[in-house]
């Protein structure tokens, strides 16, 4: 059943009145700039607004309620305690310029997680300042830029991005003043060191890796790709998207990475996906430290906290908003590192990891063909090229037909160099059952593929709204309400 | 089965190119547009601009992806369809008619013999599946 507007609901005069202000608040606004005519907003009565709002959040296809598997942007369980000690009184009323020393147990709190994220990831120092991944991003290439014109070295514009890479990579390679130059990956997914060899040279600023890659394999190459790139002159950056594969158990530090971006907002418990706010923390090698976005929490010679600003770290590229990055998304992750420990995110990589692969069998098994043989790290993609030739039967099909069997489709048609192709994540906190469930499902839907493809094409059946005009959603972008005559 | 007409030239990134004169009309083709999907959008370069061969020159977007269009020729543009900002959905329907991209005065005609002819190129394609 479609529910209405809010707007819908509306009848004159009706009002939610122990919500309302109880008094008239008088503005001081010149006569000709106030209103004359009432604002057009809907009257409800405090029933009706609960009911609208329940009823709309129970049409929620989400984490909550399903199995999510959305690869290649971890959409994972976030815990409930993270969510419950970010929203203690003393952080939510925390003034951003309430002063030092009445901010040292947040302050506290960011130092610890800032520590905790360079255990994990084996680099030197942590910036949590950036608001977003994009951002993050940002400053990542953006340091590598400062580090080189730093040196005089003013030559080295070009970012080398595979082109298995998130398209954010050359996108932000461009935002710093830099080239993208794209390199081949090979049919195991693996970087062309060839290719690389050949592009590398006094014009190379550095090189972006997602790893595990957006094609969901390790890039088993690292090291080798790692001397190539620094002996050439160039730095390393590591982008954060796949970090939940990796967590603790190998670190980009390790790797030879010069800097990293780390989306918290996806492998450290805020739920992702409503658009933020977010977390881009970064970080850097030694060779970095100098360059990190500002305010970075300090900690004094008497075990007290406080901000390292311009005066502390004079070559910084500065800062990237006002104040230091979403407070409370840093926070969930903070609680998020303090409830796992470092034990914990092990088996978080661990688990992430085996219910991948055990997924990746079964579908093999059931006869789905995979992109990438029998390798996976926390996703993996099958193809549905060949039954897309035998019954015109497509990616989007399945992901359609996955919701009326309870399942969220997995991301479809990206990397966009795998034909007809389904990117599976199912998660460290999935249940054995709950992927069964799923893999039960898959083969449901190709016997329907090869025995009534029309029912097929009519999914799904059971969601407030049925196959949306994809072509009209992406051309007519002029939505608006118009209330019935 | 895709189709690749006889009297066009194709490039490795699937444009198509048709002289005339000089002038090279320039498309995507039949199997990129398949391979693409319902397209809703459409970035024509503007008439006065001059690429290099194998320089992004136009943009396609569709339901699944956005991708670059590569010019396969060096030149100025001297005409762009101007019906794909109301009418993406051309290329999808007839991808070597209405559908054309933009058109190119050519500055080194031996470009040409970069391409490939129909016959090398629907082999191509007969790889990629």
């Amino acid at each position: 059943m479609t529910e209405p507007l809010i707007f819908e609901h509306s009848r004159p005069g009706r009002r939610a009145w122990a919500q309302s202000p109880a008094e008239q608040i008088d503005v001081d606004l010149p006569d000709e700039l106030a209103r004359t005519t009432p604002l057009g907003l809907p009257e409800v009565s405090e029933l009706d607004a609960v009911r609208h709002y329940t009823r709309l959040s129970q049409k929620n296809f989400s984490i909550d309620t399903h199995f999510y598997p959305l690869g290649s942007c971890t959409m994972k369980y976030n815990p409930r305690a993270c969510n419950t000690l970010a929203m203690l009184p003393e952080f939510l009323s925390r003034h951003p310029l309430a002063p030092e020393n009445c901010s040292q147990g947040f302050m506290a709190c960011m130092f610890e997680l800032q520590e905790m994220l360079k255990d994990v990831t084996g680099m030197q120092g942590v910036s949590l300042t950036p608001m977003a991944g994009a951002q993050g991003e940002f400053a990542g290439v953006a340091m590598i830029r400062a580090y080189h014109d730093a040196r005089g070295d003013t030559e080295r514009r070009e970012i080398l991005v595979p082109d298995a890479a998130h398209g954010t990579n050359p996108a932000t390679a461009v935002m710093c003043g830099c080239v993208a130059r794209e390199i081949p990956t090979d049919d195991n997914g693996d970087v062309d060191i060839d290719a690389l060899k050949a592009a590398l040279g006094p014009q190379t600023a550095g090189i972006m890796l997602t790893n595990p890659s957006t094609l969901g394999v390790f890039e088993r190459k690292i090291g080798e790709i790692s001397k190539l790139v620094h002996d050439a002159g160039g730095l390393l950056y590591y982008d954060g998207a796949n970090l939940n594969a990796i967590l603790g158990k190998v670190r980009p530090g390790d790797m030879g990475f010069d800097v990293i971006h780390m989306n918290l907002h996806k492998t450290f418990s805020t739920p992702h996906g409503g658009g933020g706010p977010g977390s881009g923390a970064v970080g850097v090698s030694k060779r970095l430290l100098p360059f990190m976005p500002i305010p970075v929490v300090g900690k004094t010679d008497q075990d007290t906290y406080r901000w390292l600003r311009e005066d502390d770290l004079p070559q910084t590229i500065g800062r990237l908003s006002t104040f230091m990055g979403n407070a409370g998304v840093l926070l969930r992750a903070y609680v998020y590192a303090r409830l796992l420990g470092r034990d914990g995110m092990h088996r978080v990589a661990e688990f992430a990891t085996l219910n991948a692969n055990y997924l990746m069998a079964r579908l093999s098994e059931a006869g789905f063909d995979l992109a990438f043989e029998r390798r996976a790290s926390h996703e993996f993609i099958i193809t549905l090229k060949r039954q897309n030739k035998a019954v015109g039967v497509t990616a989007t099909d399945f992901a359609k037909r996955l919701l009326d069997f309870g399942f969220h489709a997995p991301t479809v048609y990206f990397p966009l160099l795998v034909p007809e192709c389904l990117l599976i994540e199912p998660t460290e906190t999935e249940s054995k059952e709950m992927l069964d469930g799923f893999v039960e499902a898959m083969i449901a839907i190709a016997k329907e593929a090869e025995d009534d493809i029309e029912q097929l094409r009519g999914a799904p059946y059971t969601t407030p709204v049925r196959r949306l005009d994809d072509v009209r959603a992406a051309r007519q972008l002029d939505v608006k309400f118009e209330p019935a005559a | 089965m895709s189709e690749a007409p006889d009297n066009l030239k194709y490039a490795e990134s699937h444009e198509w190119v048709q002289v005339d004169d000089g002038v090279a009309t320039i498309g995507i083709s039949d199997h990129a547009q398949d391979a693409l999907g319902d397209l809703v959008f459409v970035e024509v370069p503007e008439v006065g601009a001059t690429f290099d061969a194998g320089d992004a020159a136009a943009v396609v977007e569709s339901v699944k992806a956005a991708s670059d269009v590569y010019s396969p020729v060096s030149g100025e543009v001297i005409a762009v369809n101007e019906a794909l900002a109301d009418a993406p959905e051309l290329i999808n329907d007839e991808p070597y008619g209405e559908g054309w991209i933009m058109r190119i005065r050519m500055t080194d005609d031996d470009e040409l013999d970069n391409l490939m002819d129909a016959e090398a190129y629907a082999a191509r394609v007969t790889d990629d599946d």
